[in-house]
């Protein structure tokens, strides 16, 4: 059973996924602060692969991944991190990447290892729908991937429902049209978040972008089964002599604790 | 994903052959949807044909001549016509594709438009056509490409433009086109984006092809007036990204007779690891929403490009071109950096015209031809080189010429 399905059936709100940049801040930090945001309460990693041209992220984002790059990061390289990922991390793991580096690798390859490597799930964001349906959608699902899609405020309807179909796992609604880590009011994110709502989709919702803080990851939660916090964790782990002190204090900020 | 058997047309998903496609994010679908739907009703309006054609005429100034170089063709020991793209308004070819794309931004609501540049050329031609509809422009730069091309970033701002610099990654061409993909996802209501070369998602290649093709049509009847025949034995054009070579092709892209010879920017040699000869060392990749032919590593980063001129300063190559490489049908070459310098200064002593370092390129191939005293080589001479004199100064002060 996907782990995905398995978390959304035991947790429909609240649900917190963090983007973490492989081979960021160190070239060997990757299961350290896979780690250490699993014992601090995420509940869905994100994991980023580097790429050079990375359009739709945001500056922070693009920054990471140039430093990973630096670090000699690499799909393989990667893969390699990967090795024990199963006996240390027990909640989802996604890969969110872009198409030129996947291809490179070969793309078939690539979700082999993936799979064989314990990830539940996949985000490209420049994988068209068209292109998703009929060329690659039948390898991720030969591999039992999950593949996500993202919607935004701008999307319609009709496409909206479309992508729902072609997902599994969750959908990514990406919460202002914008790349990520922008500020956005987040009222203008409510209305959108409710009509999506109202459209009973057969996928859980999470909301990303612009998400940074307690009220912003609480807002989301309104009308959504949770966020994906990305820019703002980055920032966190930027210059951080302790990769799992500042991952702590980090989701201590966002998360309210049992005990409050 | 197969593709039809014209070299012109891509399919209905944007295929030429394997290269192609709209590989974009999801916040950039409904500004590329919208333009997917509309730009063929939009370009083959009356009121639209009528409108560009008009300022064409009248305000860039076409037809441009096609001139018969006499002492280039004595000296290649062949029939060499220049088509001559360097006396259009602003000085390239790059303005052809600014006129239509900002009638058709106005057909589309558009108040704000956004572009990359490279030599700049691109650049002010797009805040030229700003101007002219009085509608805000934008224009990404690489911060490397700012310091080198300083009259054209004087250029653009007098016409009112604001000059953004691009400084992510090689600072150059790449990067302002990812700088400005980004403004049109921030964006994504207002904006219209005027790609400036036929790269980019579906349907930017076939889009800016067919606002560029004006060159080869004035090509075929003009050579027909000078010769008898409207077809050419070759047509030799510079490519970076390749919207010049797109537009001196076009009309003889389906006339398996004519020769169509690319010739890309080797740098400092191909080999050298300091190079933009993108299907000489290129791999199909996916870079700027379309498949295409791509300059990589074995990891899939796009690797950073070289070249003297900053319009052929480019990692990939539009994908109507890499079906050509691919099926054989045009002919791919490269010149080095000083390859180049030598033959604009060549032809400037020749035929009294001083072509842009890009176009230079072009000229510097004609020796990797075999031509005979029959051919009839169309050459596009895209821009003139008024904006690479602190170049061509400094190659002076070297050699003293």
């Amino acid at each position: 059973m996907s782990k995905l399905k398995d978390l959304f059936d035991r947790k429909q709100s609240g649900v917190l996924n963090v983007y973490c940049t492989a081979g960021y801040p160190g070239a060997e930090s990757t299961m350290e602060v896979m780690e250490a945001l699993q014992e601090n309460g995420a509940d869905i990693i994100e994991l980023g692969m580097p790429y050079s041209d990375p359009l739709a992220d945001g500056p922070v984002i693009q920054a990471s991944s140039s430093i990973a790059l630096l670090n000699g990061m690499s799909i393989s390289r990667l893969f390699e991190q990967l090795a024990e990922m199963k006996d240390r991390i027990y909640i989802p793991v996604i890969l969110m990447g872009y198409m030129n580096p996947v291809l490179q690798y070969g793309f078939e390859r690539f979700c082999s290892d993936a799979a064989r490597a314990g990830i539940s799930g996949l985000i490209l964001p420049d994988l068209p729908g068209y292109e998703f349906e009929h060329e690659y959608g039948a390898v991720v699902s030969k591999y039992g991937l999950d593949f996500i899609f993202l919607v935004t405020p701008e999307t319609s309807e009709e496409r909206i429902r479309k992508l729902d179909q072609l997902s599994s796992g969750f959908l990514y609604a990406v919460s202002s049209s914008s790349t990520t880590g922008s500020d956005k009011q987040m009222e203008d994110v409510s209305r959108y978040l409710q009509r999506l709502k109202g459209y009973g989709l057969k996928n859980p919702v999470l909301v990303g972008f612009g998400i940074k803080d307690r009220q912003s990851f609480e807002t989301a939660g309104k009308y959504a089964n949770g966020a994906i916090i990305g820019s703002a964790y980055i920032k966190a782990l930027e210059g951080a002599d302790d990769v799992r002190t500042s991952t702590k204090s980090f989701l201590d900020s966002i998360l309210v604790k049992q005990t409050d | 994903m197969q593709g039809n058997s014209s070299f012109r047309l891509p399919t209905a998903q944007g295929y030429y052959g394997d290269f192609g496609g709209a590989y974009i994010p999801e916040m950039l679908y409904p500004n590329v949807e919208e333009l997917q739907l509309r730009y063929l009703e939009i370009l083959d309006e009356p009121g639209f044909q009528r409108a560009f054609r008009d300022l064409l005429r009248d305000y860039v100034g076409r037809p441009t001549p096609l001139y018969f170089a006499k002492r280039l063709s004595q000296r290649f020991q062949t029939n060499i016509y220049l088509k001559r793209e360097d006396l259009c308004h602003t000085g390239a070819h790059k303005i052809n594709n600014t006129i239509g794309q900002i009638l058709l931004a106005q057909r589309l609501g558009k108040q704000r438009i956004i572009a990359e540049t490279g030599a700049g050329q691109h650049g002010v031609a797009t805040a030229t056509v700003c101007a002219l509809m009085g509608l805000s422009c934008i224009v990404y730069m690489g911060e490397k490409d700012i310091e080198r091309q300083a009259p054209n970033v004087a250029r653009m701002r007098m016409l009112g433009a604001k000059v953004i610099p691009a400084t992510s990654g090689s600072k150059t061409l790449k990067d302002a086109t990812n700088e400005a993909i980004r403004d049109w996802i921030n964006n994504p209501t207002d904006t219209h984006y005027i790609i400036g070369s036929v790269v980019g998602p579906h349907p930017y290649p076939d889009m800016v092809a067919r606002l560029q093709s004006v060159i080869s049509e004035e090509t075929r009847w003009q050579l027909k007036e000078k010769t008898g025949s409207e077809l050419p034995t070759h047509v030799v054009a510079c490519v970076g990204g390749g919207s010049n070579a797109a537009g001196a092709f076009y009309h003889f892209l389906d006339e398996p007779g004519v020769e169509l010879v690319a010739v890309e920017a080797a740098g400092l040699g191909i080999n050298s690891g300091m190079t933009a000869a993108t299907t000489a060392l290129g791999r199909p990749g996916i870079l700027h929403g379309s498949k295409s032919l791509l300059m990589q590593t074995d990891d899939g980063q796009v690797v950073e490009p070289h070249s003297i001129s900053a319009g052929l300063d480019y990692p990939g190559i539009g994908p109507l071109h890499a079906n050509l490489f691919k099926s054989g049908r045009g002919k791919f070459l490269s010149a080095t950096d000083e390859e180049a310098i030598r033959s604009a200064f060549e032809v400037a002593k020749l035929e009294g015209i001083i072509p842009a370092l890009e176009t230079a390129h072009a000229f510097a191939a004609i020796d990797q031809l075999s031509l005979t005293e029959s051919d009839q080589v169309v050459i596009c001479l895209s821009g003139r080189g008024d904006k690479d004199l602190a170049t061509y100064m400094k190659q002076m002060d070297m050699t003293g010429s």
